[in-house]
């Protein structure tokens, strides 16, 4: 369906900005694919090679078996894209928007009504207002109306749900996964971990590289550290205590608790309390936690980053 | 066919929400005639004259008097010294004082000939000729009808005779200038900063994915400003022939297709402009600096290219509006026909496809 090999971008004059480099990925039909990674991974740039709006520096790309390159013009037919920005018109309404999408893809709202009816419910009655007017999560929910409008065969979501309130991510998120059973690949990105769960697979990426490609589940199953959640009064002092008690530990803030993720085994939830202890913390409370994305996301990096440097 | 229609729809909808702007595109042309028309002129009139009577008899009170009568002098004030004359010009009560001198009725009487003295504050060297110029026509026609049909020896009269123009008034140049400045205006700024405006604002981003052509986007900007520029150009023609009173003495019909051909150079010129840019506010610097400035210079009607140094004459004809200006002039005012203008009309339209290949050139199938 999507197919990436090898693709290398750079950006800068004398392309000393490495924006994308080696990406490898393939995403089935009928997947729901993630690519997650923090702001400034690259997934925006990706996103624009595979939608034939800038071109890879070298490597290949396929979009249902299209090159990216030099077969644009169909993959600009058969493609639903909702860039990270909110790029509708502002000064017109909700309802202009849509009709205006539907026929610059030469079809009508009417022809595919049933498959934007649910979210279209809901933006029914600010179909007269504009679409700069709308609150974030309306916005959205019209933009995605507007990119699935066509019955795209895939559909590329770049960072859907940034800056939209927890109620409206989840619905946004349902409404996906009722699209991937009708039939649609989709390929989303985004910087929450919490996400990631979600989607079939995820692609990690960060500074432009891709950390691990899996399904979201196999890969808390085969995260071997084990993961503690802990609790002070003096959550900065303990974090900065802890990171210091051995290499192979990790803390950081995880909600209002933080994650301590130890590559050794050795280290107990005795050991920490007895660590913590020792340094005066009060109100110490420490569980043992099954990982989660973000747990994995953050090994990755650290080690990405030592292997580099 | 579908697809123009729905983007015309649409730019439709983006001129008309966007109030502040339509209203400045309408309202620009109206005041500029209103200005030009009543407030803006380079004919000098009221002047404030300031005159020095030294001779004060009958023939110099019915001379000034004459002066006076022309609607180019208003007689400020009356002094006997001609000391006062630097006091007066530099107080500012007048620019110009006239000195009739002791002898100049008895001069006249006896030696047909008379003097008399003219003081001007020439900082501005346009309007101190100007009124010099009227001066002597007054003083002439004075010494006609004073002296009745003198024979005398070896005189040449010109007879000077102002051909389509014979009031000199001012707004027969400015109407013509005003549409092709307008047009410049609406045409090329509104163009280039609309399309840039989708660059900037991601729109273009959701287009450029989408089966529609380039073609359809940039012909759907086009059309719009099209007819809103027929329309604000039949605002200014209106305006003028009723309260200007500047005749449309050619055929309107060829006036109006004249005026399409430079609204379409100005499209593309416009057009040009966006696909070289990717922010609102150089395409408008590039717009206002690089394109109105020149035309007002070198368009021909605030300044007299004819005048200008050889290198700048050569350059002036790079300017689109300057031939515009000239094709209009000679139709609205000259009331020429086709074979007088062709040659603009054919200047203009390669202006037209150069824009239109260039920017086809330039054109960005991706974001750059």
């Amino acid at each position: 369906m999507i197919s990436i090999r090898n693709i290398n971008k750079t950006y800068g004059k004398k392309g000393d900005i490495t924006a994308l480099s080696n990406i490898n990925l393939e995403v089935e039909r009928g997947e729901l694919y993630g690519l997650i990674g923090p702001d400034g991974a690259g997934k925006t740039t990706l996103f624009r090679i595979l939608t034939t709006l800038i071109l890879p520096d070298s490597g290949s790309a396929q979009v249902m078996d299209y090159d990216v390159v030099v077969q644009y013009p169909q993959i600009r037919k058969i493609v639903g894209y909702m860039p990270g920005k909110f790029s509708l018109y502002q000064d017109l309404t909700v309802q202009e928007n849509l009709s205006f999408f539907a026929t610059i893809f030469n079809t009508t709202i009417r022809e595919n009504y049933h498959l934007i009816e649910d979210i279209y419910v809901q933006l029914e009655p600010f179909k007269n207002r504009r679409a700069g007017a709308l609150s974030g999560g309306m916005k959205q929910k019209l933009a995605l109306c507007c990119a699935l409008i066509h019955r795209p065969e895939v559909l590329f979501l770049d960072e859907p749900t940034t800056g939209v309130d927890v109620v409206s991510r989840k619905e946004f998120w349902e409404m996906l996964k009722r699209y991937k059973e009708a039939g649609i690949t989709i390929f989303v990105s985004t910087p929450y971990m919490d996400e990631a769960t979600l989607c079939d697979r995820i692609a990690l990426i960060q500074e432009g590289k891709i950390l691990d490609i899996a399904k979201p589940k196999d890969l808390i199953e085969d995260f071997q550290p084990g993961v503690f959640a802990v609790k002070t009064a003096e959550m900065n002092r303990a974090k900065n205590e802890l990171q210091s008690l051995d290499e192979n530990v990790e803390a950081y803030h995880f909600g209002e608790y933080m994650h301590v993720v130890t590559e050794n085994n050795h280290l107990t939830p005795k050991a920490i309390s007895d660590f913590l202890d020792k340094r005066g913390h009060q109100e110490v409370i420490i569980k043992r936690t099954t990982p989660t994305v973000e747990d994995v996301f953050m090994n990755l990096m650290k080690h990405a980053s030592t292997t580099t440097t | 066919m579908q697809q123009l229609i729905a983007f015309i729809k649409k730019e439709i909808y983006h001129i008309a929400r966007d109030r502040k702007t339509l209203l400045v595109l309408i309202g620009m042309p109206i005041v500029q005639i209103a200005l030009f028309g009543f407030a803006l002129s380079n004919e000098v009139k009221n002047t404030k004259l300031y005159v020095i009577d030294q001779n004060k008899d009958e023939m110099s009170v019915r001379f000034i008097e004459e002066v006076q009568a022309s609607q180019y002098f208003d007689v400020v004030g009356y002094g006997e010294d001609v000391g006062d004359v630097d006091r007066i010009l530099r107080s500012g009560v007048s620019q110009i004082s006239l000195v009739v001198p002791p002898s100049f009725s008895s001069d006249l009487r006896h030696v047909n000939q008379a003097n008399l003295q003219l003081i001007t504050d020439a900082i501005n060297p346009n309007v101190a000729a100007t009124i010099n110029a009227y001066i002597t026509a007054i003083s002439r026609d004075f010494r006609n009808t004073e002296m009745g049909d003198l024979k005398l020896p070896y005189t040449i009269n010109v007879e000077t005779r102002m051909m389509y123009n014979p009031q000199l008034k001012g707004e027969f140049a400015f109407v013509p200038g005003v549409i092709a400045m307008i047009l410049m205006i609406i045409c090329v700024l509104m163009t280039s900063v609309s399309i840039v405006k989708e660059k900037e604002l991601g729109n273009m981003e959701m287009l450029l994915v989408s089966p529609t052509s380039p073609a359809i986007v940039i012909i759907s900007k086009a059309i719009p400003y099209f007819v809103l520029s027929l329309l604000i150009i039949s605002i200014i023609l209106l305006m003028s022939t009723t309260i200007l009173q500047v005749p449309i003495r050619g055929n309107i019909f060829l006036l109006y297709g004249v005026s399409s051909i430079f609204i379409i150079t100005s499209l593309t010129l416009g057009l040009l402009i966006s696909t070289l840019t990717n922010s609102q506010e150089i395409a408008m610097l590039i717009s206002l600096m690089g394109m109105l400035l020149p035309t007002i210079m070198f368009g021909g009607f605030m300044f007299p290219i004819e005048s200008m140094p050889k290198a700048l004459q050569i350059m002036s004809n790079i300017i689109p509006a300057k031939w515009f200006y000239y094709a209009i002039n000679d139709i609205m005012i000259k009331g020429l026909g086709w074979s007088s203008v062709y040659r603009e009309v054919l200047i203009l339209l390669g202006f037209t496809l150069l824009y239109m290949g260039i920017s086809l050139k330039k054109y960005e199938i991706r974001l750059s």
